[in-house]
């Protein structure tokens, strides 16, 4: 019989897979991010905003989905978190609405507000969206100020509701390394995707400017989690209790995190030398297959192993575990069957991706017909 | 659960909510019918091998693409609003609603977004027949997700498929068939989907009659009127008769809210169905709620017994009979639910105490109540009751549902009308000659969006005050966050969506003046 607790591993690991996919994706994001500053020509960018163009909507489903599919799993998440930390959601929220409209709106003729407007929601929404998504998952680690009662409503303790995790300095790491990352993954999507010497040469210098920062807020994040202390939550009685190290302790405790953990770190760091030294094309597909993983990885780590995944520092006992903020048993396994077609899914986007991406886009191309943006 | 929450709060949470429903259901159902319409329209084309077929194709689907992309960023917010606006709720039935909102996600959201790349990136890039397929599929996937938010607001209205569970203190899925084939949700999906496509028919009519009075793009503009005229009568006859049964559906899931559309304060016998009509205050009040007389009515005679009972001289329950009871044809005062209600309310709060003191005994006592179809089925089911204090608080705002509902129904009529005229004087080849026809077709556009908005307005006012239906009412459902925040968020959504409608309308009318490519 499948239990109830492995249902809720089960979700949690489409949660990570989701994140992780999320986290790849926002390439897009990073991509953005360069729109003022990468292109020296109209021209430039207009290859820039068509290549991020095609896939801006993949990025924003999984949002969708993730979203969605963490309202299915562990509604008192969705409850608590969204309800609590409104600033900072309502903020994510706002820089993906701008991001929408603004690849169709740009280069059409009576915008109202012009190209420029419209470019400069790419750049806000490539910014904003990686950093304060990065934050907002770094609570995970740090806790949030939050206490339930007994029909689990939520009070946020901060009047900032969200805003005062900007000011925790471990978060905001996570947040400059997502950005990072994203920025890093969308110049080598864009290397991988343009045929123009130029911006090739340029992606290459960005490239290795870009890495260093994310190496280090990333690894500094990392280390600070793994050596600080964590919140565990008893298996049995549900206690939730400051523990030592417990974050290194889930990454060392379970082979399978361990195992994609530094997988992933080293695909990445493959990524950053094609990239950055050889100036190759291919790099974005190790730097993909290595950020899906090392993000399930920290997923796992705050969610698996007698861990509360979504911590109160202001009230220990509040604190949400797998178990506690779950869905029913029969939710959950109804959603699982869902869940199998997930691979159809992939297939399918895989299938359709490589029929309209055979041919890079070039210069010539955008003067034709087929520029959309 | 809060009791004496903020009122300011419930109601900027609830004009948020409204506010952004109504800015994205802007979109959607031109979503909805247009990409049919693109479908039959490159099917002739692929068939046909007729070139201009493809230029008409190409022309609706720039258009489409200008609407689609605000339809998705106003989308987003709603799916998260849940969260951030109505957490209480979310808790309490995310076990259940947030289902077909992942299903909504991982089944129609990828297919549609997938398949729209293809659409309008893989003209010379994709085979006929695969850009072809790609366009049907994108249709079929901008209904799947109309159909899986549909079944989740069905669910809000008549809650199926469920059992509560007193150690989380809240509603568990038993039966997703149940859910899925809600008669509510069976009804809001037909109807729904339907009068999108009306919708699009009237938008793509109204556009071609503007080319013909610019005597412009005569051919495409006769072309798409044929499609849209067809399409659109199938669909018109369609929303009557879905509309129809929703209607009756209504009258026996949710009265007080088919009272309220009819004005109907008295039950009757032989009730008749008022057409037209207008209400006045009659000065009689019910608690704070005014009375509403109908004047200047033309009714057609026992037509709403006869729709709702199925016999002319049928009991039609109004508004007194249902907030105050009427032992006589059974119906139970809300007065007595509210006790009711109290009661289990109490039960589960005993149970909750019980279960924080560790008093084993008392609870296994008390949990043997939550399975005892006695409680469950007179006592529990009106649990949303105890968090009234009186009992007029059930009754919606009745001119607002009385008046959307004959609006939204009056126009339905006028566009099987127009539709009909449209197929009618395209045969007859006179379409150019008869001018008025062509200008009534372009102002029938805003008029759909109207018939739409209204719909909405019908079911959603008309179900206050519960968020769930006789489980919960919106100010238990709602945030625990300040009203100042909401009210910031409100205007900023309010200034930024109209700003994006704003550009979308400019660019949409600067493409339609440009006419299709040559
Ligand atoms: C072009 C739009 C349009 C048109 C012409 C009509 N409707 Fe409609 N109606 C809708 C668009 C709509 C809608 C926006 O799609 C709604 C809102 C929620 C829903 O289920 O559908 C709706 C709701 C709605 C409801 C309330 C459902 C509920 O509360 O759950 C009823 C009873 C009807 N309709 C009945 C009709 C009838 C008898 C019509 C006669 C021809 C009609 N509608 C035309
Ligand atoms: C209040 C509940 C609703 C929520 C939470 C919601 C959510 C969303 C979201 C998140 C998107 C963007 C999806 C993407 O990434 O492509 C979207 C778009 C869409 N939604 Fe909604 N929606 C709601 C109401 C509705 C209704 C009532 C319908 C139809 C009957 C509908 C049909 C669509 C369609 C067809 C799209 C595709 C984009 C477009 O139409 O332009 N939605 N919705
Ligand atoms: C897109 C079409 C829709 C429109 C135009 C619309 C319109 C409205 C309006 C006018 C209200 C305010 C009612 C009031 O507070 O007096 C409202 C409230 C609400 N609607 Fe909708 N609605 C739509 C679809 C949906 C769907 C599909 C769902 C659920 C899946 C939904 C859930 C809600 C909720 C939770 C509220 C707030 C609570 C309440 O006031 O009842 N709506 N909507």
């Amino acid at each position: 019989m499948i239990t109830h607790a492995f249902l809720q591993d089960y979700w949690w690991l489409i949660i990570s897979l989701l994140a992780g996919l999320l986290v790849f994706l926002m390439f897009v994001q990073g991509g953005q991010s360069f729109i003022f500053s990468l292109p020296r020509s109209n021209m430039q960018r207009t290859m820039l905003v068509n290549a991020l163009g095609r896939k801006w909507e993949f990025t924003f489903t999984t949002l969708v989905t993730f979203g969605g599919a963490f309202f299915a799993s562990f509604p008192l998440f969705y409850a608590t978190s969204f309800g609590g930390a409104y600033w900072v959601w309502m903020a994510i929220l706002f820089s993906f609405i701008i991001q929408a409209v603004a690849y169709e709106y740009r280069s059409k003729p009576s915008n109202v507000f012009g190209t420029r407007v419209f470019d400069t929601f790419l750049f806000i929404n490539g910014c904003l969206g990686p950093f304060l998504i990065g934050v907002a998952v770094a609570t995970f680690f740090t806790g949030s100020d939050f206490t339930l009662d007994l029909f689990n409503s939520v009070t946020w303790g901060s009047g900032w509701h969200g805003l005062e995790a900007l000011i925790n300095p471990v978060n905001l790491l996570l947040g400059f390394a997502v950005l990072f990352l994203a920025r890093v993954l969308g110049l080598m999507y864009l290397r991988n995707t343009i045929d123009d010497t130029e911006l090739s040469a340029g992606i290459k210098r960005s490239l290795a400017r870009n890495a260093f920062p994310f190496l280090v807020f990333f690894l500094a994040f990392i280390a600070f989690i793994l050596l600080a202390e964590g919140y565990r939550a008893d298996g049995v009685t549900g206690e939730v209790t400051m523990v030592k190290y417990h974050y290194l302790h889930n990454l060392l405790g379970n082979p399978l995190t361990l195992i994609l953990f530094l997988a992933g770190v080293v695909l990445v760091l493959i990524a950053l030398w094609l990239g950055a030294v050889k100036g190759s094309g291919r790099a974005i597909w190790y730097a993909g297959a290595g950020t899906v993983p090392v993000v399930m990885a920290l997923f796992f780590m705050a969610g698996y192993g007698e861990t509360a995944f979504y911590p109160s520092s202001a009230d220990l006992q509040s604190s949400l575990t797998l178990a506690k903020s779950s869905s029913s048993r029969f939710t959950l396994i109804t959603m699982m069957y869902v869940s199998f077609i997930i691979p159809f899914v992939v297939t399918y986007i895989w299938f359709a991706w490589r029929s309209i991406n055979r041919k890079n886009i070039t210069a010539e191309e955008m003067s034709g017909e087929d520029h959309m943006y | 659960m809060i009791e004496n929450v903020d009122l300011t709060l419930v109601n900027w949470s609830r004009g948020q909510f409204a506010l952004t429903a109504i800015y994205h259901w802007l979109f959607v159902p031109l979503t909805l019918g247009l990409s049919f319409i693109l479908a039959f329209m490159e099917t002739i084309y692929v068939r046909t091998g007729d070139e201009a077929w493809k230029k008409i194709t190409k022309f609706w689907m720039t258009l489409f693409g200008i609407n689609f992309a605000i339809g998705v960023a106003t989308g987003i917010i709603l799916e998260f609003e849940f969260g951030t606006n109505w957490s209480n709720y979310s808790w309490f039935v995310g076990d259940i609603f947030g289902a077909p909102l992942a299903i909504e996600g991982i089944l129609a959201f990828f297919l549609e977004s997938t398949f729209v790349a293809v659409m309008f990136f893989g003209w010379n890039k994709v085979s006929k027949k695969f850009h072809l397929a790609s366009t049907w599929l994108v249709a079929v996937g901008a209904n799947l997700s109309a159909l899986w938010i549909l079944v989740a607001n069905s669910w809000m209205e008549n809650p199926v498929g469920m059992v509560f569970n007193p150690d989380t203190a809240r509603n568990e899925m038993s039966s997703f068939r149940e859910v899925l084939f809600n008669p509510v949700a069976i009804d809001k999906f037909t109807h729904t989907v339907t009068s999108g496509f009306v919708l699009a028919s009237v938008f793509v009519i109204g556009i071609s009659s503007w080319f013909l009075i610019r005597r412009r793009e005569e051919l495409l503009a006769r072309k798409s009127i044929l499609i849209a005229g067809i399409f659109g009568l199938v669909s018109a006859l369609a929303v009557a008769m879905t509309g129809d049964s929703s209607a009756r559906t209504i009258a026996k899931v949710q009265p007080v809210k088919f009272a309220a559309m009819e004005a109907l304060y008295e039950g009757k016998s032989d009730a008749g169905l008022t057409v037209i009509g207008a209400l006045k205050d009659s000065g009689e009040r019910m608690g704070e709620k005014r009375v509403q007389d109908v004047k200047m009515k033309i009714e057609i005679p026992k037509l709403l017994s006869f729709m709702t009972t199925g016999k002319a001289d049928g009991y039609v329950p109004g508004l007194k009979d249902l907030v105050n009871g009427n032992p006589e044809r059974g119906i139970m005062s809300v007065s007595e639910m509210m006790e009711r209600g109290t009661l289990a309310r109490q039960v589960l709060t005993d149970y909750k105490m019980a279960k924080e003191l560790g008093d084993a005994e008392t609870m296994a006592v008390l949990a043997a109540r939550f399975n005892d179809s006695d409680f469950t089925d007179n006592y529990f089911r009106y649990f949303g009751y105890s968090f009234f204090e009186h009992p007029w608080q059930v009754i919606p705002s009745v001119p607002v549902t009385f008046y959307s509902f004959r609006i939204m129904v009056g126009l339905g009529f006028f566009f099987i009308l127009l539709f009909i005229l449209a197929i009618y004087l395209h045969r007859r080849n006179t379409l150019e000659k008869n001018r008025w026809f062509l200008w009534i077709a372009l102002f029938s556009i805003p008029l759909a969006y109207l018939a739409s908005e209204l719909g909405w307005v019908v079911t959603e006012m008309g179900r206050q005050p519960w968020i769930i239906q006789n489980l919960m009412p919106v100010n238990v459902a709602v945030s625990n966050i300040s009203a100042g925040a909401v009210q910031t968020t409100f205007w900023l959504f309010a200034l930024l969506f109209t700003a994006l409608l704003i550009a979308e309308i400019s660019i949409m009318v600067k493409q339609i003046k440009t006419g299709p490519k040559h």
